[in-house]
């Protein structure tokens, strides 16, 4: 079986993972920075396979040259540079960045919240906040990871817009519309963008064991849908080895599958 | 000096800077100090962790202006959300690059500075002080780009700990990342600084390069040897953060017996060493 054979007994997790790393496909020499575990796997899945020029941090203040293994704190690094956190506002800054973030609810333009449920001034439920996500959008390439798509994350409306979608900033100036992309919505269920004249979001692939059923189902606002559906692609036996045995070997990424 | 002349600096009303990152590198010795004393209807600037949960927590901040409050290993400081959801403290949430300018505007003695970061979003709806500046210089579209216009933090006092400081207060961080601890001092009109060990100043490069020596004397006001003085956070390369008694912590958010035992135990103690003696009991306890 070549390296580039598709695994058909794939997990979802291992699904997810390679629909994570193929949204930094084509983004050459710039910071990969993924936030939460099954992203980070996405991320370095992406730079062991098709995007080796990307530079990473690794939670300690360094880029790490080489593929450092998730949970494992003593884990040796090749340390290529030093990143405390200043700096890596100075590269948000830049535009040389491509973050995937959580988002406790979606909207149908991509607005994002992180913030709080209800009203921000009393909250039903404060979540982590802002964050950096309003400097992100307006300044370099974002993207999304859901793990639990449903209707409570897919929402007509969020509660608060930690990071605007493309509404928000129609009618901001030139730099920010150029530096504003949503490059893609990854969630247990499937994959969608928005490049579309609505710039709304579409469907892109449906997981294998989803449908594109589940997926309206479990969404609160009109997602548009093409008339061809492709199915996510599956990992290949190499993309399952990094995951299995060198990126993940712990299997931290099935946490989000519960 | 000692931690109780550092909090003596301070008033009731003052708005204080509290240098490191969420649950990194804290002066959690001096913020201890501030919550059994008298003081109260504070301001609290901060890359927040246990300092800002804490002095919610004991009712000592009027007014949080944060980019976010973390404790790292637990996504949402807990004794911060009950604060939130009580809607018990006024708050300033800014992007967390945003408030890096605050800062610096701070610390350069400017007004503002400008950023794209808020717009689109709700930081400017949950911060409706916050003004916008056009730009006057056009783009390449001819146009006149308008921007937030961050305004410089007032701060009256920043406390920070570091991991080395001379009599002087030239004071060195041996771990990873300094954080925003230079501005924070540059920012305020006074900085107190708790370390691990006063050294010699001949002995500053015995254990880090000079690139180490960030927060001069300058912009220091005072210097108090507190070892153990960011327990349960972080500062390496002298401890790690006691993830144990931080769990011990956090916990004591939704119960308020157990928040009551907790204060006793370890905030409502007459010095540091007094908290230190009863760290050590937990952790013989726990093991």
């Amino acid at each position: 079986m070549s390296q580039s054979h598709l695994v058909e007994s794939s997990t979802i997790d291992e699904i997810c993972a390679v629909a994570i790393a193929e949204v930094f496909r084509g983004d050459g020499e710039i910071l990969c920075n993924p936030i939460g575990v099954t992203p980070i796997i996405g991320g370095r899945l992406a730079r062991a396979t098709f995007e080796p020029d990307m530079v990473m941090t690794d939670a300690i203040s360094v880029l790490a040259a080489n593929i450092v293994p998730v949970g494992f704190d003593e884990a040796p690094r090749l340390i290529e540079a030093w990143m405390p956190y200043r700096d890596v506002f100075d590269i948000a800054w830049s535009g040389r960045r491509h973050v995937v973030m959580g988002a406790s609810q979606i909207d149908c333009y991509g607005n994002q919240n992180l913030a709080a449920i209800g009203d921000w001034r009393k909250p039903k439920a404060q979540l982590l906040g802002l964050r950096g996500a309003p400097g992100n959008l307006v300044n370099h390439v974002t993207s999304y990871w859901l793990p639990q798509h449903s209707i409570r994350s897919f929402v007509p409306k969020v509660d608060v817009v930690s990071g605007p979608g493309y509404d928000r900033v129609e009618g901001l100036s030139k730099s920010v519309r150029e530096n504003h992309e949503i490059r893609r919505v990854v969630s247990n269920l499937g994959v969608f963008d928005f490049q579309n004249e609505k710039k709304q979001m579409q469907v892109v692939s449906v997981h294998p064991g989803s449908s594109i059923e589940e997926i309206v189902d479990s969404t609160g606002f009109d997602l548009l849908v093409p008339d061809e559906i492709s199915e996510s692609r599956l990992p290949t036996v190499r993309e399952l080895e990094l995951i299995r045995e060198v990126i993940d070997p712990k299997g931290l990424r099935k946490a989000d599958f519960h | 000096m000692t931690e109780d002349e550092v909090i003596a600096e301070l008033e009731s009303g003052m708005t204080i800077g509290i240098g490191g990152w969420g649950s990194r590198r804290k002066p959690m010795a001096l913020v201890r100090a501030i919550a059994r004393s008298e003081l109260s209807d504070l301001t609290i600037v901060s890359y927040g962790g246990p300092d800002v949960g804490l002095l919610c927590a004991v009712g000592k901040a009027r007014k949080i202006v944060y980019g976010f409050v973390t404790l790292d290993s637990i996504p949402l400081e807990p004794h911060f959300r009950v604060a939130r959801q009580n809607a018990a403290v006024d708050v300033s949430e800014l992007d967390e690059g945003a408030f890096y300018l605050g800062l610096l505007a701070a610390a350069h003695r400017m007004p503002f500075y400008p950023t794209r970061a808020g717009l689109g979003s709700d930081m400017l709806t949950m911060n409706p002080n916050l003004k916008t500046v056009r730009s006057p210089y056009p783009g390449e579209d001819g146009l006149y780009e308008e921007l937030v216009a961050i305004p410089a933090f007032d701060i009256d006092v920043s406390l920070l700990h570091m991991n080395r400081a001379d009599t002087g207060g030239n004071g060195q961080f041996l771990g990873p990342d300094l954080y925003f601890d230079d501005l924070f001092a540059k920012a305020s009109k006074r900085t107190f600084m708790s370390c691990e060990k006063i050294v010699p100043t001949e002995n500053l490069l015995s254990e880090g390069t000079v690139h180490t020596l960030k927060v001069p004397r300058l912009f220091v006001d005072g210097v108090v040897e507190l070892p153990r003085g960011a327990h349960f956070t972080e500062c390496p390369p002298d401890y790690g953060r006691d993830e144990d008694f931080q769990k011990e912590y956090a916990a004591t958010a939704r119960d308020e017996k157990a928040w009551k035992d907790f204060r006793r135990r370890y905030i409502d103690v007459p010095s540091h060493d007094a908290y230190l003696k009863a760290v050590d009991t937990f952790r013989r306890n726990s093991l």
